[in-house]
């Protein structure tokens, strides 16, 4: 019991703080790089892929590096030219970017959110967001954070396959004009 | 005896949940698919995004092959797949390496259940 005595003297808001940090050096350690596939708890060490198939970490080590997801900056890594995905298996598709910026959540407390289509359609087709996930009509969608956290809207992407949803100033990355929200008239009572 | 401090209580047991606990990690948008193949005998497969997305845009599997972007939103059979449909239209023993090499998709341990892995506080349709 004497090793824990020490833990027991301490004021609990100091111990506390000890466990963050613990919490959040195990945290780091875990996101560090990328886990060999035979160590990642999805495959099967037992399978015979595991010896077969690329790394992660020999096939993102060289890509732009970013600091979530699969720490793959993958819109630099195209622009920049370091991968260059098919856009087309067959030639049906037709190469289609649309560079314009979107500004939404104009009226909320956080930074407004800036929608790059650049970025989207470099990877994705217009069909794959318009018209079943998001109508083309500017102001026509009703987006709630709400739903991107439960997988739908920017979410069906954005914490599954595209950088996750920790990354809030990724999207709300203009600042308000004056700082304060826009609605600040409105919610005074 | 010594007053037993409820918050040391509750941080030993988190950091212990923390470190014993194994989570299903996997890389970043790896997607486990185990609808049949439990079932039938094999080893879930494992659909790695961040292999795929090196050589292909989104949306030749998303639109052009017709593979629906939500977890369950997609109902492929070997068959379809010998038959040149979704996966068989790259794995083809042409682009990438056929159907007839099971254990290189059907890599994963079994009874995973189906959904997106990889780690981070959200995992979008896979968790909800």
């Amino acid at each position: 019991m004497r090793a824990f005595s020490f833990l027991g003297d301490l004021r609990p808001s100091v111990a506390l703080a000890i466990f963050a940090c613990l919490a959040l050096i195990w945290q780091g350690a875990a996101a560090q790089g990328w886990l060999p596939l035979a160590g990642d708890g999805v495959h099967d060490p037992a399978s015979p892929a595991v010896k077969q198939l690329q790394e992660p970490a020999q096939a993102l080590g060289k890509l732009p590096r970013d600091t979530a997801g699969n720490l793959v900056h993958w819109v630099q890594a195209i622009e920049n030219g370091a991968i260059t995905p098919r856009t087309s298996l067959r030639g049906e598709n037709k190469s289609k970017t649309l560079d314009q910026d979107i500004l939404m959540s104009l009226r909320g407390g956080m930074p407004i959110v800036r929608f790059p289509h650049k970025a989207h359609t470099l990877i994705l087709d217009c069909s794959n967001c318009h018209e079943a996930l998001f109508k083309s009509k500017t102001g026509a969608n009703q987006i709630s954070m709400l739903q991107i956290l439960q997988g739908e809207q920017c979410g069906l992407c954005h914490g599954a396959v595209a950088f996750p949803l920790t990354e809030c100033n990724r999207c709300h990355s203009v600042p308000r004009p004056n700082g304060t929200p826009a609605n600040a008239a409105q919610t005074q009572p | 005896m010594k007053r037993v401090s409820w918050a040391r209580s509750v941080m030993v047991l988190a950091l212990a949940a923390l470190m014993v606990a194994q989570p299903v990690w996997g890389e970043y948008g790896d997607v486990v698919l185990n609808q049949r193949s439990g079932k039938e005998g094999v080893r879930p497969v494992i659909f790695s995004h961040w292999f795929h997305r090196i050589r292909f845009a989104c949306k030749v599997c998303h639109q052009e092959l017709g593979i629906k972007m939500r977890v369950g939103g997609n109902d492929i059979r070997m068959t379809d797949i010998i038959e040149g449909k979704y996966c068989g239209s790259c794995h083809n023993n042409d682009i990438a390496w056929g159907a007839d090499r099971c254990d290189l998709c059907h890599s994963g341990k079994p009874g995973l259940p189906s959904g997106i892995f990889g780690g981070h506080e959200t995992s979008g349709p896979g968790r909800y």
